[in-house]
């Protein structure tokens, strides 16, 4: 009984997860989320929020192929062959697109350590430099001076 | 030593900051657009910079510096663009009228579906040569704002007269033919 119980258990299980993966890798794409990805090439903010004509057509555009059937990528791919790279909101993580994402990261890190070998410098420096030794002779004089002029 | 690397790190962060206001100067510069359309108009006649695209009515692609010693008019447009269909009739009917003179009308699509455009000049009955700028590359070095953009290039490459917006009024024709006469020469 318990046995038969445990490989239901594990039958439901094992469909809720078929189920889970197919309506994951078969959902179509939303609209507004490649609305957001895509940059209008006129006014050159993202599809979301341009109102402008060539916007408009390409919300079209986008909407027609979701209904056709077509994924994400192969929408966006279709929009760069159009209208080039400059369409994409973020650059792609290949190739020259990758300067993009390297580069500010790499200025940033190369500031840090400016900013990091400044302060070191700064830190260590000291103050004024003190004054030479006295010389024995006069350091002894003062002395004898001093006690001489409190006694 | 130490103050030899504090030099060398203080000159870098001078140096970045320097590229950084480089960079966005030439940015705005590059950006102000117009200046082509502005010395045409005062009769400075500036060279009209080249471009080669693929063509979209043939296939194949065109380079304008292949049509020196030819009077062209340059016709930025796209299809979703309303006054551009205002003017296309005109265009068509000037390239009709001076061609056998050495008129060469060439429309520049940009920033537009290829689809879109084809069905805008069969739709329109433009027969000229059309190219295809989808990215609108050539927008940047011809200081397009807006479209449609018309200039006249004489035969030495020169643009004599800039339309900003459509050709669309009778004083705009008339002046399109005076253009097109002064670059045929």
């Amino acid at each position: 009984m318990t046995r038969s119980l445990v490989a239901l258990a594990a039958i439901f299980a094992a469909l809720v997860a078929c189920v889970g993966t197919a309506s994951a890798v078969g959902a179509p794409p939303r609209a507004a989320d490649l609305e957001s990805e895509l940059v209008c090439p006129v006014c050159k903010t993202t599809l979301d929020q341009s109102d402008s004509p060539v916007a408009n057509r390409m919300k079209a555009y986008i909407r027609a192929r979701i209904a056709a059937g077509w994924s994400a990528q192969r929408i966006k791919d279709s929009l760069v062959a159009q209208f080039g790279q400059g369409v994409l909101a973020k650059p792609p993580k290949g190739d020259f697109g990758l300067l993009a994402w390297v580069f500010p990261l790499a200025v940033l890190g190369a500031g840090a350590v400016v900013v990091g070998i400044l302060v070191v410098a700064w830190s260590r420096r000291r103050g004024p430099p003190s004054p030479p030794p006295l010389d024995p002779a006069l350091e002894r004089r003062v002395d004898e001076e001093l006690a001489r002029f409190e006694g | 030593m130490r103050r030899r690397a504090l030099l060398v790190a203080q000159g870098a962060a001078v140096g970045l900051v320097a590229l950084l206001l480089g960079l966005l100067v030439w940015k705005l510069v590059s950006n102000q657009g117009g200046d082509l359309a502005r010395a045409a108009s005062d009769g400075k006649l500036p060279k009209a910079p080249n471009f080669r695209l693929d063509r979209l009515d043939k296939p194949g692609s065109f380079q304008l510096s292949d049509l020196r010693g030819k009077a062209v008019a340059v016709n930025f447009w796209a299809s979703w663009c309303a006054p551009c269909k205002q003017e296309s009739p005109y265009l068509e009917q000037a390239w009709a009228q001076d061609r056998k003179k050495g008129l060469v009308v060439v429309g520049v699509d940009a920033n537009d579906f290829r689809s879109d455009a084809r069905g805008f000049m069969s739709k329109y009955g433009i027969t000229y040569p059309v190219v295809y700028d989808g990215p609108g590359k050539t927008l940047g070095p011809w200081g397009i704002k807006g479209f449609p953009e018309t200039y006249v290039v004489d035969r030495e490459g020169r643009v004599v007269d800039a339309f900003v917006g459509a050709i669309a009024s009778a004083a705009d024709r008339a002046r399109l033919r005076d253009a097109i006469r002064e670059a045929l020469g």
